[in-house]
């Protein structure tokens, strides 16, 4: 299956050369949208996901051109092949929305998420819980007698299991961040 | 400021509402005489008079409304005009900037309310970037898929000066929707067409929203290639009902062979219609047989909810205009053979007859009424508008439409109390011409109100209604799916219509005989001036034909004989 990029202005696209097939199967999909950086912005976003019933299972967005006004929203959402196409479609008719790419299928790409952990505990506990951090090359970004808040980066199934091996070891509370992803290569 | 924009976006004429926050836009509305404003007597009232007037023209609709409960009063048809995908702008007052976010008097948070119910909305923060905002408030209502747009304008921002920015110099650059249809899916479509045994084209609002040129490529696609066609509700008047290749309305009140062609073809061409639950009824046994094309301007409409074997994405008319060039390059080829059995089949189709009733006695048909009416008016110069409900797809199946832009209806919401206002807005934008709203009694009565609108601004507006003292539709239903408990679907204590006329200070008309409705219906439209017509009509009529929910296209109801058990348990839960 192709895929759809919805570049805006752009007369080159044939937007539906794929033919999506209208299977059952749930797919995991990391979208990138390029937005005007303007008030709602992200409101629109989130609105069209919950007015259309659509899942996100992950949002990030900052600024990325200060210049040019542009934000970048990533959204990790998960639906059928068709529900994952009208999302993608639905984004892009949405006025300030300037491009939307679908990162699972237009090739390799880098997925990274920031993760910050408070872990306490004393004796081997504490100890077993600091081990393990530098085995997943997470760092201790605070420090007390009893506890830890270890920050750590990484793809989202790494900080998934970091998490579970923290848990026994009295995992306190969890920040997340969120994906951020760009495609691999020059382009 | 604002309304300088307006004008130089060729607005003549604007729907609204004053009140405190917009009264300095009131007061420059108040200094020049370019621009019409039509005070109505609601704000629901002002965006389906602009849905009106931007549905018989082709140009943007506009409508002004203050803050807070003028905004929320916008909502119903914001939401109408997206569902139709009609190109209005609603400009709204809201409380100073100082002020938002204070709770402050007639404070609403109009943006955020009207988000989901409009394709673009702004809120305008400093009067620098003002009339910028409105020129591509402009530019997104009409471009691609048109819809609403608002602009919310805080009052110091209307107060304030600043530098104007003229049409040509605001940026509208990065939104620009294609335009051009794909080549290489046209010409997969052309060599569809070429082979085709049973081909249909099924058209809908977007060829009307692309303009009077892509009916006429329609037309003379249709006639060259000899294609029957069907239309939604949206997109009568697309191809004249007189046509050859007429075959009707589809949908859950069309016409059965228009369904039933639907059903057995082999090659669909959906042009600028969106498979809408009332078209495709049950999905699963939806056109079984056929390779589907459809052409769109909005690629999320493609696929959304019928697979799509030859999607392409553009303007109707120069897509069709891409399908005649490539067509007639190839040497005009259709399957003759395959062509002519299939005319045979609509015709064995056409006999069913599945319009005809029986006008028996001395009470009215509301089919009659409509019949009647078509028959004294067709020649006319004239713009139909209709309510929601029964009379609304009566009005689809037995008048005729000879050109587009000529039916204003609430398709997609079905907003009760669309019509009135709707007239008002046509009348308006064409003075001359006869301007009818078909109308229930109850549906009427939602915004009866802007009759005080019609009188004022002398619009001589004719409510041609359907009463059957019922809310017609509401009983069918509950007829056919709820055990004939006609739970709250009658309407008690109505007023009397004549009466109600002469106090608005317009003409009242009754008619309850058969052999009166001609002399009335004559009466009502050589009067000049707005009328109500309270055509009282049998009351336990049911429309037909009917695809019942949760079936598919061949298994309409024709009649009466024919319910008896027709909706199973499933079909109950749909809408």
């Amino acid at each position: 299956m192709a895929a759809l990029k919805i570049k805006k202005g752009s007369t080159k696209h044939s937007a539906y050369n794929l033919r999506p097939n209208f299977s059952d199967v749930q797919e995991t999909h990391t979208l990138a949208v390029l937005v005007d950086n303007e008030p709602g912005v992200l409101a629109r976003v989130i609105g069209l996901f919950s007015g259309r019933g659509y899942n996100i299972e992950s949002l990030t967005v900052a600024e990325v051109d200060h210049l040019g006004h542009m934000s970048r929203i990533t959204i990790v959402t998960k639906g059928t092949p068709q529900v994952i196409e009208q999302i993608k479609a639905q984004l892009g008719r949405i006025v300030p929305v300037h491009e939307v790419h679908d990162l699972t299928v237009e090739g390799a790409a880098v997925e990274r998420e920031l993760g910050l952990f408070k872990v306490s505990g004393v004796g081997d506990k504490r100890i077993e819980a600091l081990r393990l951090a530098e085995i997943f090359r997470a760092n201790v970004v605070d420090s007390t007698l009893e506890s830890f808040v270890f920050e750590i980066t990484g793809a989202p199934e790494k900080i998934d299991a970091f998490a579970e091996l923290m848990r026994p070891l009295g995992l306190v509370e969890v920040a997340r961040t969120g994906v951020a992803a760009l495609s691999r290569g020059a382009q | 400021m604002v309304v300088q924009a307006l004008k130089d976006q060729g607005v003549d004429t604007v729907f609204g509402y004053p009140g405190g926050a917009v009264l300095p836009i009131y007061d420059e509305i108040f200094q020049q005489n370019d621009i019409r404003h039509v005070l109505v007597r609601h704000e629901q009232g002002a965006v389906h008079a602009a849905e009106g007037y931007a549905r018989s023209t082709g140009k943007v609709g506009v409508a002004l409304v203050t803050s807070g409960p003028g905004a929320t009063n916008a909502v119903t048809g914001l939401t109408d005009a997206l569902l139709d995908s009609i190109p209005i702008i609603v400009l709204s007052g809201q409380v100073p900037t100082f002020m938002i976010g204070s709770d402050a008097f007639q404070e609403a948070d109009t943006v955020g309310i009207t988000r989901p119910c409009t394709k673009h909305n702004w809120l305008a923060k400093d009067t620098e970037t003002l009339s910028e905002t409105i020129h591509q408030a402009f530019h997104v209502a009409r471009s691609g898929r048109p819809g609403p747009v608002l602009v919310d304008i805080p009052k110091d921002v209307q107060f304030a000066s600043a530098d104007y920015t003229p049409p040509q110099a605001a940026k509208t650059a990065h939104y620009q929707p294609q335009m051009k249809g794909d080549i290489e899916a046209i010409t997969e479509l052309v060599e569809a067409i070429e082979k085709a045994e049973r081909p249909v084209f099924y058209t809908g609002g977007g060829v009307i929203n692309s303009g009077p040129a892509a009916s006429q490529l329609l037309r003379e696609l249709v006639e060259a290639t000899g294609i029957p066609i069907t239309s939604t509700l949206m997109g009568l008047g697309a191809y004249p009902a007189s046509g050859a290749q007429w075959l009707g309305m589809l949908g859950m009140h069309g016409l059965y062979e228009a369904n039933m062609a639907m059903h057995d073809c082999d090659l669909m061409i959906n042009v600028g219609a969106r498979f809408d639950d009332r078209i495709t009824g049950l999905i699963s046994a939806f056109s079984p047989k056929s390779k589907k094309a459809h052409i769109d301007i909005d690629p999320s409409s493609i696929n959304k909810v019928i697979k799509t074997d030859i999607p392409i994405v553009g303007d109707v008319g120069h897509v069709l205009e891409d399908i005649l060039k490539v067509w007639k390059a190839r040497g005009r080829k259709t399957n003759k053979e395959g062509l002519a059995k299939w005319h045979a089949q609509i015709t064995q189709w056409k006999k069913v007859d599945c319009l005809s009733f029986k006008q028996e006695g001395k009470i009215i048909k509301p089919q009659y009424a409509l019949q009647r009416l078509e028959a004294l008016t067709k020649d006319m110069d004239r713009y139909i508008t209709t309510e929601v409900g029964q009379h609304q797809m009566w009005a689809a199946q037995y008048l005729g439409f000879e050109d587009p832009n000529r039916w204003m209806t609430s398709g997609g919401l079905g907003t009760m109390g669309y019509g009135v206002p709707a007239s008002i807005g046509v009348q308006m934008a064409h003075k001359d011409s006869l301007v009818i709203n078909v109308a229930g009694e109850a549906s009427w009565l939602m915004n009866m109100q802007e009759m005080g609108t019609a009188v004022q601004f002398r619009l001589p507006v004719k409510q041609f209604i359907l009463n059957n003292e019922r809310l017609g539709m509401v009983r069918q239903w509950q007829e056919l799916l709820h055990g004939e408990r006609y739970s709250h679907s009658w309407s008690e204590a109505l007023p009397d219509f004549v009466k109600l006329a002469e106090a608005f200070g317009a003409k009242g008309i009754y008619c309850d005989n058969p052999d009166d409705l001609d002399d009335a219906i004559m009466e009502m439209i050589n009067y000049d001036g707005p009328v109500i017509f309270d055509c009282l009509v049998e009351k336990h009529e049911n429309c037909f034909p009917m695809i019942p929910s949760g079936k598919p296209h061949n298994e309409m109801l024709l009649g009466e004989a024919s319910t008896q058990g027709a909706i199973e348990a499933g079909g109950a839960v749909l809408v």
